[in-house]
C-alpha cells in the first residue's frame, strides 16, 4: 500500500478525469461532484502520507536516505535512455503535497460558480492536480520535467477559456513566460545527461538523488563557469515561477484574468514550485555556486528587492486582485531571502513561508472572488462599508488579511520572523531594510481593508448576500489553518525539519 | 506552591482565551450576546490574579515561576521557546489588567447596550484582555512580541468598532501603523538579542548583558530598538499621534486600552528590559519621557473634547513613567503605572458616564452644571481627578512624588536640568487642565439646556466600576513600598564599569554598589576602581541628597498642583454671578498664535502627512506605474520583438525563400520554357539551320580548344 501511495496521489486525479469524461456534458452537477470527490480523496491520501511520514528517518547517511524509504518507488520507464519512474518524498515535499491536496480540494468549491463548459473545466483542473502532485513527487529529472510541463498546459486553457476580458493576452503571456523557464531547465537536464554519459554513468543521468550526491560538474577549487551557467539557467527557470523581480509581470496579469479557483491554485501551489525547484534541484545540484559569497549576497538582495518592491507596487494598485498578486510577490521575497542566507533559521523560515503563503494567499484570492461574484468589478475605490453588509465575510476577511499581514499567532508571522532571524545573522543591513517591508505590508493591507470594508455602507452594495455555504466551506478551513498553524507552527515545521537539515548539509 | 501559581497563571490567561473563542464562534446564540459570560469570566480571572498577587506579596523571591517550553525548533541548535514568567511585577500587572478589564466589561453592559455589533465588541474586549495577560506573562521577547502585536490588533478592532464613521476607521489604521513603526524598531532589537545571545528569554539576555556578551554599540542599538517599540505603544513623542485619535473608539475601550493597560505596556516593557539599557539609552529614555510629559500637557490645555483632554493627559502621564524609568526610578515608574491605571480608568469611565448621560455629546462646551444631575459620578470623577493631579494623600500623589524625587536627585547629581523642570511644570499644567475640565463639565450653568434636561445619573453597572476605581485612586498609594522591593538588582560590578566608561553616576549605581555584595577591588579595572573611590566618597552625601530631593519634590509638586488648581478656578469656575474671575478668551487674545498652535497639536499630523504619507503614496503609485510602464513594457517589448521577428521571418519566407527561390525558379523555368517554345516552329528548314549553326559552333570550339 505505502509503495502505491505516491502513485495514487499523483494519478488519482487523472482517474477522476477519465470518469468525468465518460459523463455526458449536461450533468454538470455530477461533474462537480466527481471533481470534489476526487480531490477530496487525494487530500485524504495526502493526509495519510503526512501521518505515515516519519521525519526522523530522513538523514544524510546515504544517497537515498534523504527520502522517505517506505513510499519510495522506482521502476524503469524508458530503459534505453535510463529514464525511470521514480517517485519519492522528503519533508519539504510532504508539506507541499498536503498543501496542494488541501487547496485543490477547497478550490473546487470555489469553482462551483463556473457555468461555462463545466466538464472541460474540471477535466483540465484534474490534469493540473496530477501535474502539481507529480512535480512534488518526481525524483527523476526527466519525469520531473514531464510533470512540470504537464501542469503548464491545462493552466493555459483554464486561464485562456474561463478567464476575464483580457484572458487571451494573460494566458499566452503566462504560457510563453513559463515555457521560457522550462526551456532553461531543459537545457540543464540535457547538460547533465551528456555529462553523465561522458563520465561513464549514464544509468544515473536523470537520477536526482544520485546527481546531487555525485555532483558531476564539481571540480576542486571553486565554482566553474559551467556550474555558474547551469545554476543561473535553473535559477531563472525557477525564479520565473516564484516569481522573482524582474520576471514577475506575468503574475498580476494571470491572476487578474484567471477565475478564482485558478488564482487560488496559481498563488497557493504554482508559485511554491519555484521555491521547491530551488530547494530540490537548483541549490543541491550546484551548492558550490549557491554558497559563493557574491551569489549569496546577490540573492539576498534580490529577496529584499522582491519584498520592498512588491509591497510598494501593492500599495499603488487600484485593482483588488492585482493588489493581492503583488502582495504575493512581496511575500515570496522572504522565501528567496531565507534560502539565500543558507542557515537553519533562514531555510526553515523560507519553507514555512511557502506553506504560510499557500494558505494566506489562497484565502485572499477566495475573498476577492467572493466580492467579485457580487459586484462584478474589482476596483478598490468603488467598494466601502462592506463590513456592515456582509459581517461573516468581514470576519473571515479579517483573518485572511491579518494572516497575510504577518500578524503574530497567524501563519504569516512565523515564516517572516524565522527568515528575519536567519538573515539578520547574515547581514544586518539587508534585514533592517526587510523589516520595512513589514510596515509597508501593514500599510497596504490595512488601507485595503479600510477602503473595502470600513466606512459608510454604499447603496449599490445593498442586498449583497453574505458568504454562501460553498464559499464558507472553502474559506473557513483556511481561516482555521491560518490560526492553528500560527499558534502551533511546530506541527508543520516538524515535518520538514530534518529535510532542511539535509539540505543545509550540502553546503 | 510554585506549581500552583504556574497553574493559576495559565488559567488566568486561558479563561479569556476560551471565552473569546466561544464568543467569536457563537456570540449571537448566547444570552445578551455573551456579555455576562465575558464579565463573569473576567471576574474569575480577577479573583485568581488577586490570589497570585497575594502569593507574590509573601514570597521571599522576586521570581515565582519561570518556565519555558519549546515552541518552534528552527534547526538542530536553535529552538524558539515560549514560557511563563511570574514575578512580582507580573503579579501586579495581572491584577491591574484583570481588574480594569473586569470593570470595563461590567461598565460596557449598559454603555454599549443596543449596539449593532454588541457581541463583536465583547469579542474584541476578550481578545484584548487575553493578549494583554499573555504579554505580561511572557518570559521571552518572542512571546512578548506576539502578544504585543495581538494587543495592537484588538486595539485596531476596537478603535474601529464604529467603522462606518470614516474618522473611526482612519483612527484605527493610524493607531496600528504608528505603533507598528515602533514595532519595527523593537523587532530589530529582538533580532540583535537573538543573534548576539542565542536566546530570547529575558533571564538569558540579562545574563548576556552581565557577562558582557551583549555589549557596546550593539547593546545600545538593541536597547534603543526595544525602547522604540515601547514608544509606539506608550504613545511617546514623536509616535504619540495615534492615541488622541484612538478616542474614536467606544469610551470604555479608551479606559481599558488607551489609558490603563495597553499604553502602559510600553512602560512595562521598558521596566522589564531595564537591565539591557546602557546609560546613553537610559538618558535618551529620560529625555523622551520628560519631553513627552510636558509636550502633551500643553496640548491638553486647550482641548474641548472631554476624551481628548484625557487622551493627552494619558500621553503626558506615560511620559512621566518613561522619565522615571530613564533616570533609574524603576519602582517609581511602575508604581505610577499602577496608580495611573486606576485613576485614569476611573476618569475615562467617568467621562463615559457623562457622555452616556449627555447622549454621546463629547464637547465640553456643551456641558456644564452636571453635578446637580449626576452627583455620584461627579464625586467619583473628582476623586480620580485629585489623584491624577497628585493632591496630597491620593494615590497619584505618592507615585508622582516618587518620580519627581528620583528625577530631582538624578539631576542634582548629573545635571540635565530640563528633566526636573519638565516634570515640575507638567505638574502645574496637569492640575490646570484637569480642573479646567472638571469645572467646565460639572460646575457652572449648563451651556446646552436641551442635553442638560435629559441628563441623568447612571445605572449601577456603570456606577459600581466608578466607585471602585475612585476608592483605589484614593488608597492606591499604599502599594508604594512594594515596588521598591522588586527593583531588579543589577550586577554591581557591571554597573560600575558601565558608568565608569561613560564617566557618570546614577542613583542606581549607588544602590547596586551598596545594597548588593560589593565587588572586591581587585576585580575592578583601574577606571572602575577610580569610580569606586568617587562613589565611596559620594556615599556619605547620598543619603542626605535623597532625603533632600524627596522633601523638595513633595513640597514643590504640591504647591504647583495647588497653583494649577487655583488658576483653573480663576479661569473656569463660574461664580454666582455666572462670570469667571478671569476670562480665558483674554488669554487667547493675548497670544493667539500659541493658542492656534496648541489647538492644532503643533501641526504634527499635517507635518507627518507631508513628510511621510504623501511621499509614500506617491512612491507607491510610481512603483505601480514603473512596474507596468517599464518592467512589463520590457516584457511586452520582448513579446513584440518576437512577433516582429516572426513577421520578418514570415516575410522573408514569403518573399525570399518562397517568392524568390521557389516561385522564382518555377517562374524562371516556365518563362524559359515559354521562350523555348517559340523555337519549336515545325519548319524543317529552320531545324536544318539550327543544326548547321550548331555544327559550325561545335567545330570552332573543338578546333580552338583542343
Amino acid at each position: 500500500m505505502s509503495k502505491l501511495l505516491l502513485s495514487l496521489i499523483t494519478f488519482l486525479p487523472l482517474g477522476g478525469m477519465v470518469i468525468l469524461l465518460c459523463i455526458p456534458g449536461r450533468f454538470s452537477a455530477i461533474h462537480r461532484a466527481v471533481a470534489v470527490v476526487t480531490t477530496g480523496l487525494v487530500f485524504l491520501l495526502t493526509l495519510v502520507l503526512a501521518a505515515r511520514f516519519d521525519p526522523s528517518q530522513i538523514t544524510t547517511a546515504s544517497v537515498y536516505s534523504a527520502y522517505d524509504a517506505a513510499t519510495f518507488v522506482e521502476c524503469a520507464w524508458i530503459k534505453s535512455f535510463h529514464i525511470y519512474y521514480r517517485l519519492g518524498v522528503d519533508g519539504l515535499s510532504v508539506a507541499l503535497i498536503v498543501l496542494t491536496g488541501l487547496l485543490s480540494f477547497l478550490a473546487t468549491f470555489t469553482a462551483f460558480s463556473i457555468t461555462k463548459q463545466v466538464k472541460a473545466f474540471f477535466a483540465l483542473y484534474l490534469i493540473l492536480v496530477t501535474g502539481m502532485m507529480g512535480v512534488f513527487t518526481a525524483l527523476d529529472f526527466f519525469l520531473f520535467y514531464v510533470f512540470w510541463e504537464l501542469m503548464l498546459l491545462p493552466m493555459y486553457f483554464l486561464i485562456g477559456i474561463w478567464g476575464g476580458e483580457n484572458r487571451a493576452y494573460a494566458a499566452i503571456k503566462f504560457f510563453i513566460y513559463t515555457l521560457l523557464g522550462s526551456v532553461l531547465i531543459l537545457l540543464v537536464i540535457l547538460a547533465y545527461y551528456v555529462k553523465m554519459k561522458s563520465i561513464g554513468v549514464p544509468e544515473y543521468a536523470f537520477n536526482i538523488p544520485e546527481l546531487i550526491a555525485r555532483r558531476p560538474f564539481a571540480y576542486p577549487g571553486g565554482a566553474t563557469l559551467m556550474q555558474h551557467l547551469l545554476f543561473w539557467c535553473l535559477f531563472i527557470g525557477f525564479a520565473i515561477k516564484v516569481p522573482s523581480f524582474p520576471f514577475h509581470t506575468w503574475l498580476p496579469d494571470a491572476h487578474v484574468e484567471a477565475p478564482t479557483a485558478i488564482s487560488v491554485i496559481l498563488a497557493g501551489v504554482l508559485l511554491k514550485m519555484g521555491g521547491y525547484g530551488i530547494l530540490r534541484l537548483n541549490y543541491p545540484l550546484l551548492p558550490e555556486v549557491a554558497g559563493t559569497d557574491s551569489v549569496m549576497y546577490f540573492l539576498a538582495v534580490l529577496g529584499l528587492v522582491n519584498i520592498i518592491y512588491g509591497a510598494f507596487c501593492a500599495l499603488g494598485q487600484k485593482d483588488f486582485k492585482r493588489l493581492v498578486a503583488y502582495s504575493s510577490i512581496s511575500h515570496m521575497g522572504y522565501v528567496i531571502l531565507g534560502i539565500a542566507v543558507l542557515n537553519s533559521e533562514g531555510v526553515n523560515g523560507a519553507i514555512f513561508q511557502m506553506f504560510a503563503h499557500g494558505i494566506s494567499s489562497a484565502m485572499m484570492f477566495m475573498l476577492v472572488g467572493v466580492i467579485y461574484e457580487r459586484a462584478h468589478h474589482r476596483e478598490i475605490a468603488r467598494f466601502g462599508g462592506l463590513g456592515v453588509q456582509m459581517p461573516n465575510y468581514f470576519a473571515l476577511a479579517i483573518v485572511g488579511f491579518f494572516a497575510s499581514l504577518g500578524l503574530p499567532a497567524m501563519v504569516g508571522f512565523v515564516g517572516e520572523v524565522l527568515v528575519l532571524l536567519g538573515s539578520f545573522d547574515y547581514s544586518r543591513a539587508i534585514t533592517a531594510c526587510a523589516t520595512l517591508g513589514m510596515l509597508l505590508t501593514a500599510a497596504y493591507i490595512l488601507w485595503t481593508m479600510q477602503r473595502v470594508f470600513l466606512g459608510t455602507p454604499k447603496p449599490e452594495h445593498q442586498g449583497f448576500p453574505d458568504c454562501s455555504a460553498w464559499e464558507l466551506i472553502s474559506l473557513v478551513p483556511l481561516a482555521v489553518c491560518a490560526i492553528v498553524f500560527g499558534i502551533l507552527p511546530g506541527c508543520v515545521l516538524e515535518i520538514y525539519r530534518t529535510s532542511s537539515a539535509v539540505f543545509l548539509s550540502y553546503f | 506552591m510554585l506549581n500552583e501559581i504556574e497553574l493559576l497563571a495559565q488559567i488566568i490567561f486561558l479563561l479569556p482565551v476560551a471565552a473569546f473563542t466561544v464568543l467569536a464562534l457563537c456570540h449571537h446564540r448566547l444570552p445578551g450576546h455573551g456579555d455576562l459570560t465575558a464579565t463573569s469570566v473576567l471576574g474569575t480571572s480577577l479573583v485568581l490574579s488577586v490570589a497570585v498577587f497575594l502569593a507574590a506579596l509573601h514570597a521571599p523571591d522576586n521570581i515565582l515561576v519561570n518556565i519555558s517550553f519549546p515552541w518552534l525548533a528552527a534547526g538542530e541548535a536553535s529552538i524558539l521557546s515560549g514560557g511563563i514568567l511570574v514575578d512580582k511585577l507580573t503579579a501586579v500587572m495581572l491584577v491591574v489588567v484583570t481588574l480594569v478589564s473586569f470593570l470595563v466589561h461590567l461598565f460596557s453592559v449598559k454603555y454599549m447596550e443596543g449596539d449593532a455589533r454588541y457581541g463583536r465588541y465583547y469579542c474584541g474586549l476578550l481578545l484584548f484582555t487575553a493578549s494583554m495577560l499573555g504579554l505580561v506573562l511572557a518570559n521571552n521577547m518572542l512571546y512578548l512580541f506576539i502578544f504585543w502585536e495581538l494587543v495592537g490588533l484588538s486595539s485596531y478592532v476596537l478603535i474601529g468598532h464604529w467603522f462606518e464613521k470614516k474618522c473611526a476607521a482612519d483612527a484605527a489604521i493610524k493607531a496600528f501603523i504608528t505603533t507598528r513603526i515602533g514595532d519595527i524598531g523593537m523587532l530589530i532589537g529582538i533580532l540583535i538579542c537573538y543573534v548576539e545571545t542565542g536566546s530570547l528569554e529575558f533571564s538569558e539576555i540579562f545574563a548576556a548583558v552581565h557577562t558582557g556578551v551583549l555589549t557596546g554599540s550593539l547593546r545600545t542599538l538593541a536597547g534603543l530598538g526595544i525602547f522604540f517599540g515601547a514608544m509606539g505603544k506608550s504613545a511617546q513623542f514623536p509616535l504619540h499621534v495615534w492615541l488622541p485619535d484612538a478616542m474614536e473608539g467606544p469610551t470604555p475601550v479608551s479606559a481599558l486600552i488607551h489609558a490603563a493597560t495597553m499604553v502602559a505596556a510600553g512602560v512595562y516593557l521598558t521596566g522589564r528590559m531595564l537591565p539591557i539599557f546602557d546609560s546613553p539609552t537610559l538618558l535618551a529614555i529620560a529625555y523622551v519621557g520628560g519631553f513627552t510629559a510636558l509636550f502633551a500637557a500643553t496640548i491638553a490645555l486647550v482641548q474641548d473634547d472631554i476624551k481628548k483632554v484625557l487622551a493627552y493627559s494619558t500621553v503626558s502621564q506615560l511620559g512621566y513613567m518613561t522619565l522615571a524609568l530613564g533616570v533609574g526610578g524603576y519602582a517609581a515608574g511602575l508604581f505610577h503605572l499602577t496608580t495611573h491605571a486606576f485613576f485614569k480608568a476611573g476618569l475615562f469611565l467617568g467621562a463615559g458616564a457623562v457622555i452616556y448621560a449627555m447622549h454621546h455629546e463629547q464637547s465640553m462646551s456643551k456641558y456644564g452644571g452636571l453635578w446637580r444631575k449626576m452627583p455620584k459620578t461627579t464625586a467619583c470623577y473628582l476623586l480620580s481627578t485629585l489623584a491624577l493631579i497628585g493632591f496630597p494623600g491620593f494615590s497619584g500623589f505618592w507615585s508622582k512624588d516618587a518620580i519627581l524625587a528620583d528625577v530631582l536627585e538624578f539631576s542634582l547629581e548629573r545635571g540635565h536640568y530640563f528633566l526636573p523642570l519638565a516634570g515640575f511644570v507638567t505638574v502645574m499644567l496637569t492640575a490646570f487642565y484637569m480642573f479646567r475640565q472638571f469645572f467646565l463639565t460639572f460646575t457652572g450653568e449648563p451651556r446646552s439646556k436641551h442635553a442638560y434636561e435629559q441628563a441623568h445619573d447612571v445605572p449601577w453597572q456603570m456606577l459600581g466600576p466608578l466607585v471602585i476605581l475612585a476608592i483605589l485612586s484614593l488608597t492606591g498609594g499604599g502599594f508604594g513600598h512594594w515596588f521598591e522591593e522588586m527593583n531588579p538588582k543589577r550586577n554591581a560590578l557591571e554597573q560600575i564599569q558601565d558608568f565608569a566608561r561613560a564617566g557618570v553616576q546614577t542613583p542606581l549605581v549607588q544602590e547596586a554598589r551598596f545594597k548588593s555584595a560589593a565587588p572586591r577591588a581587585k576585580d575592578l579595572t583601574p577606571a572602575a576602581r577610580k569610580t569606586e573611590r568617587v562613589l565611596t566618597k559620594h556615599a556619605e552625601s547620598s543619603g542626605e541628597l535623597r532625603h533632600f530631593a524627596h522633601q523638595t519634590a513633595m513640597i514643590l509638586s504640591t504647591a504647583l498642583a495647588l497653583a494649577g488648581m487655583a488658576l483653573a478656578w480663576l479661569m473656569y469656575f463660574q461664580r454666582k454671578t455666572g462670570k469667571v474671575a478671569f476670562e480665558p478668551g483674554r488669554l487667547v487674545e493675548w497670544c493667539p498664535n500659541i493658542h492656534r498652535v496648541l489647538l492644532h497639536k503643533y501641526y504634527l499630523d499635517e507635518l507627518y502627512r507631508t513628510l511621510f504619507i504623501l511621499p509614500l503614496r506617491r512612491l507607491s503609485s510610481f512603483s505601480a506605474l514603473f512596474d507596468r510602464g517599464v518592467i512589463d513594457s520590457l516584457v511586452n517589448a520582448f513579446g513584440y520583438a518576437g512577433r516582429i521577428g516572426a513577421l520578418a521571418a514570415e516575410a522573408l519566407d514569403r518573399l525570399v525563400v518562397d517568392g524568390l527561390l521557389v516561385l522564382g525558379l518555377a517562374r524562371a523555368s516556365s518563362a524559359c520554357g515559354e521562350r523555348c517554345r517559340a523555337l519549336q516552329t515545325g519548319y524543317i528548314r529552320q531545324y536544318l539551320l539550327f543544326t548547321l549553326v550548331a555544327v559550325v559552333f561545335l567545330s570552332v570550339v573543338l578546333v580552338y580548344l583542343l
